[in-house]
């Protein structure tokens, strides 16, 4: 029996192993990418001039790559201009700068979703600007950003496996070595494979949903 | 930087070309499959709507490359043979069509119910009451949704280069171990991509705020 096989405690264990490493990848990622994606959308939401305008600008263009390309990008390029990072650290901090550029888009729309008459009101009250930001407004465009927030954190566990290709030890990574062994173990990696990630993406798509339905 | 741009200009116009191929391709039959299951899931079939639902939860909830490798690795070894292009291009229309049918979906509800109606008084059937009211009007609603996902498919399309599907990403990788040139090439291949992804995303952000203020 090949599935037995396929499954036995080992590869389990070794699945698992790799599944940790894409939790961690991405779990890191996602609060670094938090911190940044908060400081500019911020920062965009100021509208402080010429300022603004440039993170914008430097955001739109983070975003329209293909993550792959920045994952290569921190991996094998930067060790040109002198900035070495090992397979771990290249994967999180490819991860960081895409998703914080996502982040920052989804913290600028929350914001934006706040009637601007909030924003006057805490003013009238006498709050300094910076007060009502963060005791009036910051409050209330929370709300709007969590489910995009849980939505993007399930896509960059898929994404983490893109980093397969720097052979980061992930499930996918780890997967594939199971079965360059054995060639009647790939069905039952994909289906291992197809069980881990839906496992773990749609747990988070029914949290997000029920942010959703909480929330409004 | 120039100096790869001219050396390689053919490798490079291949893979650009690749990349919109794939990506057109994708989108076309995407469409036609996310439009059906978008209609499966709102039908008062049980069957339907089951396997509909199951289908897009599913695909929207495991990473594109298990799809993609699924056909390039699994697909060759037991039934038949595939090239890395159209394994790609296979897994992203999967992929993607999962995504179009929860827009269309949102498009089609966003539609009123008064239309439905109206058209059913009319004496046209529910097929047709579907295909020429409610469909043309739930695409104008998509429309922006849908170009974004355009803008992630060509993003997305990327990882044809892991199946060596000859896209721009596979070139720049080929590119860059040939020249040991990883940072140039890098940021030249990036910025390829930004030729096709950012004149879109301003479009789709242009589309939709001119939807919004005539809505």
């Amino acid at each position: 029996m090949t599935i037995i096989e396929a499954f036995s405690w080992m590869n389990i264990r070794f699945l698992l192993d790799g599944l940790l490493v894409t939790v961690e990848v991405a779990v890191l990622s996602i609060i670094f990418s938090f911190i940044i994606g908060a400081i500019l959308g911020l920062l965009r939401y100021m509208k402080i001039p010429i300022f603004s305008k440039i993170v914008g600008g430097i955001v739109d263009l983070i975003r329209n790559l293909p993550l792959l390309l920045i994952i290569f990008f921190t991996y094998f390029a930067l060790p040109q201009i002198g900035i070495r990072l090992d397979i771990f650290w290249s994967a999180v901090a490819a991860m960081t700068i895409f998703e914080s550029a996502m982040l920052s888009e989804i913290m600028r729309a929350g914001l934006n979703s706040v009637p601007s008459g909030q924003m006057e009101a805490g003013r009238s009250t006498g709050l300094t600007y910076l007060q009502t930001l963060w005791i009036i407004i910051i409050p209330q465009a929370f709300k709007a950003m969590v489910p995009p927030i849980v939505s993007q954190l399930i896509s960059l566990i898929k994404d983490t496996s893109l980093a397969t290709i720097i052979s980061l030890p992930e499930l996918t990574h780890n997967a594939r070595i199971i079965y360059g062994q054995n060639t009647t173990y790939v069905i039952p990696m994909f289906i291992a494979l197809a069980f881990f990630y839906f496992i773990i993406c749609y747990a988070l798509s029914k949290v997000a949903k029920r942010f959703e339905t909480k929330l409004s | 930087m120039l100096t790869i741009l001219t050396t390689y200009q053919d490798v490079l116009i291949d893979g650009f070309l690749n990349t919109l191929y794939s990506s057109i391709i994708a989108l076309f039959f995407s469409l036609i499959i996310g439009t059906l299951m978008a209609i499966f899931q709102l039908s008062k079939n049980k069957w339907l709507k089951g396997l509909a639902n199951a289908y897009v939860e599913f695909f929207k909830n495991i990473p594109l490359l298990i799809i993609v490798m699924f056909f390039y690795v699994v697909v060759p070894l037991y039934w038949f043979s595939i090239d890395g292009f159209t394994a790609g291009t296979i897994g992203l229309t999967i992929y993607t069509s999962a995504f179009i049918a929860e827009t269309v979906r949102a498009g089609i509800m966003g539609v009123p119910k008064g239309q439905t109606e109206a058209g059913l008084s009319t004496g046209l059937t529910q097929n047709e009451t579907m295909r020429y009211i409610i469909l043309p009007q739930a695409f104008k609603i998509v429309i922006p949704p849908l170009g974004n996902q355009f803008i992630n498919l060509v993003k997305n399309s990327s990882v044809l280069a892991m199946v060596t599907g000859l896209d721009l990403m596979y070139q720049g990788d080929l590119i860059a171990s040939e020249t040991f040139n990883t940072f140039d090439t890098y940021i030249l291949i990036g910025l390829i991509y930004l030729i096709i992804t950012l004149p879109l995303t301003y479009l789709m952000s242009y589309i939709e705020r001119r939807l919004n203020v005539t809505s």
